[in-house]
């Protein structure tokens, strides 16, 4: 064996030579796995994104099986160290220097130890790249150096930045930690042909393992695994001389390349990836056995645990659970620490659980580490920046640091720093020149968040300001269209108004006069018309206004028009229509005026309508009664008020009311009235029937008068009707068949009526005017069944004595 | 003779430098001063108008023109003073008036009690509330600047501003050095037997 180290070997600068303290925990082989009461296993024990639980409180999770899934790039899956039930996912202290809580699924161990199905990779060399990686990733691997990056994030460099040289970490220059140095003398082979899957997987040409000359079995070990493996060729197990920080990624770099990692880049920039030994063992046991990282190797050491050893920890196991297996002795424990005496934390609480990047707790005496001494003034004697591997100016960045001069600090490579703490080592001030370093690079990161935040902002802000200004802009130009749109119109109804004013005065008297002339020449043809014009009765107003329309002279008609058109264009076209719409109202009523008194005439087919009216009242009256001629009088007045005025007509219904509580001849009277004032507005066919049947009836009842004179004046007064209606209708005939068979004509006489009635009902809205048809239709019945119940009385009576009289009538008549 | 020749040499060079300047003060004049877009810079971008001024580009205006550059409570001592060294003024402590420096906070809508009003959207200069009419608004959380605008339209007082919690990629590490490890006896708050008790 050589232990020289090799003359082709590159060096640092600085670097310190601390106590190793390494011999106490390597005494004992690796121990096997304990089984705690419960395992905390953070969803964070990484750099990146936390990742995502899978499961739920009450789940039974096996040994192997990914409970929590990352969730992205950088990030890394969580798996159950053992078989359980997660009894709870809640926030937990995590082993961390800010002793924050952060959200842990916790597991209670079954006690079986059962796996989940694994599936290894048979052949790696068969697969590419990728699948490795996603294989890699899903095993939840991080360097399990102490960093805790996520490997296949680390093993999946940029393209173009190609690996040649792959440089396996194994120097584990930190006092105390012997958990790298363990695995090798047990694993050599698993660390070898991890390295081989790496290298595989990064196409790097050459593969050095570095390893500090203090670890001699370890070397031979993985000395005699490279000649096992026949891989002497592409692996080189390079030993390097024991000096703080060489296990550090750049140092080693240097020490075994010569080159440095640029400012602010990674060791791939210049084709170099660093792995730790654990995570090649880690690699392998995930692609050849399928096995995701759920246990690591962690040292236990100090002088507060009777038994210093190292040991295959589940992740999540308490810290508590191992000191107790290590019999930590309470009173003798001074400061716990994660990770070594130079980069560790000291751990508040022993509850905190141990995770991936666990490599040693120490758990330390008052003498073994005191407290540190009370930091002094700095005396600018420059030890520090003889220490620093990273040839910085440490003094300087403390003094930046403390004033918060950040600028200046970054300006003197303060990211530089890999807080290896060699400086707060030499420095005969005890200042803790590493915390001030940690605190300005804190600051430094934060505020260059706050600065891409602040830009950020400032972008939204201004986007959103330049929003609403266009929103405001729109609405304004949509507001300023509406304006010039309702000024356009304006002018242009001014001018219009202003042509239109002459024109519209010219228009408007013409038009009236027009209309007029158009009115009375109508008036003047109804009249004459009326008589002949009987179908045109049913023809509603519109029709009426369109008949009024032909009344006029095509010249006329087309003056009209104009001046209607004119009037619209000037926008004030409404009034015109207005009065063109009166004009066909006026018309329209002129004609409805015209055909009541054409409906009242038509029975007896002459061009006056009073006369007519008193004619068969007349003859029937002829038999000398007052009583009738006084009726035949109030009914001329009635007819000659109805077409005056329409609206009286309601009036004059209301004053025949009250006269039937007058004597039956006035009551008659004001029946007869009342019959009347329905006729009129009533249809063609249903006028005259009722017309002719109560007067039949109303001479009838009102006669009091000997059987022979009434039936007398009932045969005048049948043949008088028969003559009457030469037209031959219904009426008529039962009359005619009423003085052979009086009940029955009597009869049909009164149903008659009563469809009468119904008629008139059911043509009000036929009808002109549809208040005088209303009354009639309330009026009517109301009339007609009071006079037609009195009168029942004395129809049976009269029964008799018409038969009577027809036979002697008949006999009068032979004779 | 030999003095006209030297007022000649001298007028010449008067006039190629004022054709110099003349030239520049046309090509190369600056539209605005770049000195509010440094200030600009500097402010924290929170557009909350604490200062008085309607967000932090007036503020700027304002403090080129030579306002105080001690109004700005969300950027507190730290942008006192970046201002101060920025401008060559002296350092000024924050004035009380315009409030008072808060750690970073985020407005939290108590979305159970929040009726759709929509007040609060529109006073966001962040755009950093989501919602619509008449359905339940949320804050996005990385978008809001803490500025408090939207405290004041909620008709019914459901917007809270809560402390953003330190989570594990963001936690700092603080500055080192309490008072008590002080060594020279005159330099310590305490007595020395208390201290070392």
């Amino acid at each position: 064996m050589n232990w020289q180290p090799n003359k082709h070997l590159h060096t640092f600068h600085g670097g310190i030579h601390p106590p190793e303290n390494k011999d106490q925990s390597t005494q004992a082989p690796i121990e096997a796995a304990l089984l705690p009461d419960k395992l905390v296993l953070p969803l964070q024990q990484h750099i990146g994104q936390q990742a995502k639980s899978l499961v739920q409180v009450g789940d039974n999770v096996l040994k192997g099986q990914m409970i929590a899934e990352p969730t992205g790039y950088v990030s890394a899956a969580v798996h159950a160290p053992t078989s359980g039930t997660v009894t709870a996912i809640e926030t937990h202290a995590l082993p961390h220097p800010s002793g924050l809580s952060e959200r842990c699924v916790i597991i209670a161990p079954d006690g079986k130890d059962t796996w989940t199905e694994l599936t290894p990779v048979a052949d790696y060399q068969q697969l590419d790249k990728s699948a490795l990686l996603q294989h890699i990733g899903n095993a939840g691997i991080t360097g399990l150096g102490g960093a805790g990056f996520p490997t296949s994030v680390k093993l999946n460099p940029s393209e173009d930045l190609p690996i040649n040289t792959l440089i396996l970490n194994a120097a584990e220059c930190e006092p105390y930690i012997t958990a790298d140095d363990m695995l090798m003398r047990e694993r050599a082979e698993e660390v070898i042909q991890g390295l081989q899957i790496i290298a595989h997987i990064l196409q790097s040409e050459q593969c050095l393992i570095g390893i500090e000359n203090n670890k001699p079995e370890a070397i031979e070990a993985l000395q005699h695994a490279v000649e096992a493996l026949q891989l002497t060729e592409q692996i080189r197990v390079e030993r390097i001389p024991v000096k703080y920080p060489s296990g550090g990624e750049k140092q080693l770099i240097q020490i075994l390349t010569g080159k440095e990692v640029p400012n602010g880049g990674i060791p791939a920039d210049i084709g170099i990836v660093c792995h730790n030994v654990g995570t090649a063992v880690a690699v392998y046991r995930a692609i050849a056995k399928g096995e995701p990282l759920i246990s690591r190797i962690t040292t236990i050491t100090g002088d507060a645990v009777a038994r210093q050893g190292n040991i295959e920890v589940l992740l999540g196991t308490p810290i508590e659970a191992l000191l107790a297996h290590f019999n930590i002795q309470q009173e003798q424990l001074h400061r716990l620490i994660m990770g070594g005496p130079m980069m560790g934390f000291t751990l508040d609480s022993v509850t905190l659980p141990i995770v991936k990047a666990t490599n040693c707790i120490l758990a330390a005496t008052n003498r073994e580490l005191p407290d540190p001494a009370p930091e002094q003034a700095c005396i600018r004697c420059g030890m520090c920046s003889e220490a620093c591997p990273a040839t910085l100016l440490p003094q300087q960045l403390y003094w930046f640091s403390k004033s918060r001069e950040f600028d200046k600090a970054l300006s003197h490579n303060l990211l530089d720093c890999i807080e290896c703490g060699a400086c707060s080592y030499v420095c005969p001030s005890n200042i803790p020149l590493v915390q001030y370093y940690r605190f300005a690079k804190g600051e430094i990161r934060i505020e260059e968040h706050e600065r891409t935040s602040s830009d950020h902002a400032r972008l939204r802000f201004e986007a959103r300001t330049a929003r609403l200004e266009q929103e405001e802009a729109e609405k304004e130009a949509k507001r300023q269209a509406r304006a010039e749109a309702a000024a356009a119109a304006k002018i242009a109804k001014e001018a219009a108004s202003d042509a239109g004013e002459c024109g519209e005065k010219t228009a408007v008297d013409p038009k009236a006069a027009v209309v007029q002339a158009a009115l009375d020449r109508a008036k003047a043809r109804k009249a004459q018309k009326a008589a002949a014009a009987k179908n045109t009765a049913d023809a509603p107003t519109a029709d009426k206004a369109d008949d009024a329309a032909p009344a006029m002279s095509a010249v006329e008609r087309a003056k009209a028009r104009k001046a209607a058109r004119a009037a619209e264009q000037s926008s004030d076209g409404e009034t015109a229509d207005q009065g063109k719409k009166k004009a066909a109202k006026v018309s329209a009523l002129e004609k409805a005026k015209t055909k009541r008194s054409q409906n009242s005439e038509s029975p007896s087919t002459e061009g006056d309508a009073l006369p007519s009216l008193n004619k068969a009242p007349q003859k029937t009256a002829s038999k000398g009664l007052s009583a009738l001629e006084r009726a035949k009088a109030k009914r001329a007045a009635d007819s000659d008020k109805q077409p005056a005025e329409a609206a009286s007509t309601t009036d004059s219904s209301q004053e025949a009311k009250p006269t039937m509580t007058m004597s039956a001849l006035e009551k008659a009277k004001a029946k007869r009235a009342s019959a009347a004032q329905p006729e009129v507005p009533a249809t063609v066919q249903a006028a005259p029937a009722s017309a002719d049947n109560e007067t039949d009836n109303a001479a009838a009842e009102a006669k009091p008068l000997s059987a022979l004179e009434r039936a007398k004046l009932k045969r005048a007064q049948n043949v008088t009707d028969n003559a009457a209606e030469s037209a031959g209708n219904k009426a008529g005939k039962s009359a005619e068949a009423g003085s052979e068979k009086p009940m029955s004509a009597l009869e049909r006489a009164k149903a008659k009526r009563v469809e009468a009635a119904a008629q008139s009902v059911s043509e009000n809205t036929e009808s002109a005017e549809p208040a005088q048809t209303t009354e009639s239709a309330t009026e009517k019945p109301a009339a007609a069944m009071s006079a037609l119940e009195r009168a029942k009385a004395k129809r049976t009576e009269k029964a008799a004595q018409q038969a009577a009289e027809d036979s002697t009538a008949d006999t009068d008549k032979r004779d | 003779m030999s003095i006209l020749t030297a007022i000649l040499i001298l007028l010449a060079l008067a006039a190629i430098f004022g054709m110099i300047l003349g030239f520049a003060a046309v090509h190369f004049k600056v539209d605005e001063d770049p000195v509010v877009d440094q200030i600009d810079n500097i402010l924290p971008q929170t557009q909350c108008g604490q200062c008085s001024y309607p967000g932090c580009r007036p503020y700027a205006e304002a403090i080129a023109n030579g306002d105080e550059i001690n109004k700005c409570p969300p950027g507190g001592e730290a942008t006192i003073h970046a201002l101060a060294e920025l401008l060559g003024r002296d350092f000024v402590a924050l004035d009380e008036e315009h409030g008072e420096e808060k750690g970073k906070r985020v407005a939290l809508i108590r979305e159970a009690e929040c009726i759709g009003c929509t007040k609060c959207i529109q006073a966001c200069p962040m755009d950093a509330i989501l919602g619509a009419a008449k359905q339940m608004h949320t804050v996005i959380a990385d978008e809001c600047t803490g500025c408090d605008l939207c405290i004041e339209p909620c008709p019914v007082d459901c917007i809270d501003m809560v402390p953003v919690e330190v989570t594990l990629n963001d936690w700092r590490w603080d500055l080192p050095g309490a008072p008590e490890t002080q060594l020279i006896a005159t330099d310590r708050s305490t007595p020395v037997t208390e201290a070392s008790a």
